[in-house]
């Protein structure tokens, strides 16, 4: 299989998004909080980045309540899972390329 | 277009998300060294002026409620010292030292330093104060093994040591002081030592 930069998803490009993923790629879910914590980003910005890889469907919500306060928690789905996977692989492989 | 470096930094910052996000490295060696400074200060106070050296499960002593308090005042010193230290390490990497992985770690540490501590108290009342020691080094060493998930690897080693001594000087109780003295004293300065020239350096 050739593979090229038109591999790489489009959700990917950007370095939030990418943040986004690779923290849910190793914590089972992650509130809102942390990810900005981990992100530094507005809440502006990371809501409309959460929203596109939501539309995607690489991610999941999970809203609770605690102590009456909604509490949003994100998740990584199958299908974002794989898509992550698979753009690591590309990257990886760019890279040796251009060796 | 992007080019190849920025690939490379890609990876790059996938690899240190994942890492900030799971585990929480702002822990700064000389935290360790001065615990270990707290805790033989700590020892020979104990030894030397209360007389604290128990020999038996049912040993008791006019002290004992000093040497409680004493050995609070130990926990709070290197705690507080950790908290500021840590603190200092994570501006400098840019990090916030009250974040996600912090909580968890923190969490994963009280509970068993929590049971251990209501242990010990309920011991204590039954006049087993014997156990003291042993008791403080073992869940001690629980909750480092618990919570080295969510940081430096080497914590479990630590952890592992200090559970074998809690369990050694649970048999050994004339040493026990002793023993309490090398982990929480020597072991945390080697520990100490060694993550300084590890990690900080």
């Amino acid at each position: 299989m050739k593979i090229s930069i038109d591999d790489l998803h489009k959700a990917f490009e950007s370095r939030v998004r990418l943040g986004i993923m690779s923290a849910l790629a190793v914590n089972d879910t992650l509130d809102f909080t942390s990810l900005k914590e981990y992100l530094d980003v507005t809440d502006g910005n990371l809501a409309s980045h959460l929203k596109t890889l939501e539309k995607e469907e690489f991610i999941g919500v999970e809203k609770t309540f605690i102590d009456r306060k909604p509490n949003t928690k994100y998740y990584m789905t199958e299908e974002g899972k794989k898509a992550f996977d698979e753009h690591l692989k590309v990257l990886e492989q760019i890279i040796k390329s251009q060796k | 277009m992007k080019e190849e470096q920025d690939y490379i930094r890609d990876i790059a910052e996938i690899r240190s998300m994942m890492e900030r996000s799971t585990k929480f490295l702002s822990l700064s060696g000389w935290a360790g060294i001065m615990a270990g400074i707290y805790a033989l200060a700590g020892a020979y106070v104990a030894y030397h002026f209360y007389a604290f050296n128990p020999d038996e499960i049912g040993y008791t002593s006019p002290n004992l409620i000093r040497i409680i308090f004493l050995a609070i005042l130990v926990l709070i010193l290197a705690i507080v010292t950790a908290i500021i230290l840590s603190y200092g390490k994570a501006n400098k990497r840019g990090e916030n030292v009250w974040n996600a992985t912090s909580r968890r770690l923190l969490a994963n540490m009280t509970v068993p330093l929590l049971a251990g501590g209501i242990l010990i108290l309920l011991l204590y009342s039954e006049g087993l104060a014997g156990l003291m020691a042993p008791l403080t080094l073992l869940f001690y060493g629980l909750a480092i093994y618990n919570a080295s998930k969510f940081t430096y690897d080497e914590m479990k080693f630590l952890g592992l040591t200090q559970i074998g001594l809690g369990l050694i000087s649970s048999w050994f109780i004339a040493y026990s002081l002793l023993l309490w003295a090398i982990g929480f004293g020597v072991i945390h300065i080697i520990y100490g030592i060694y993550m300084h020239f590890r990690y900080e350096r």
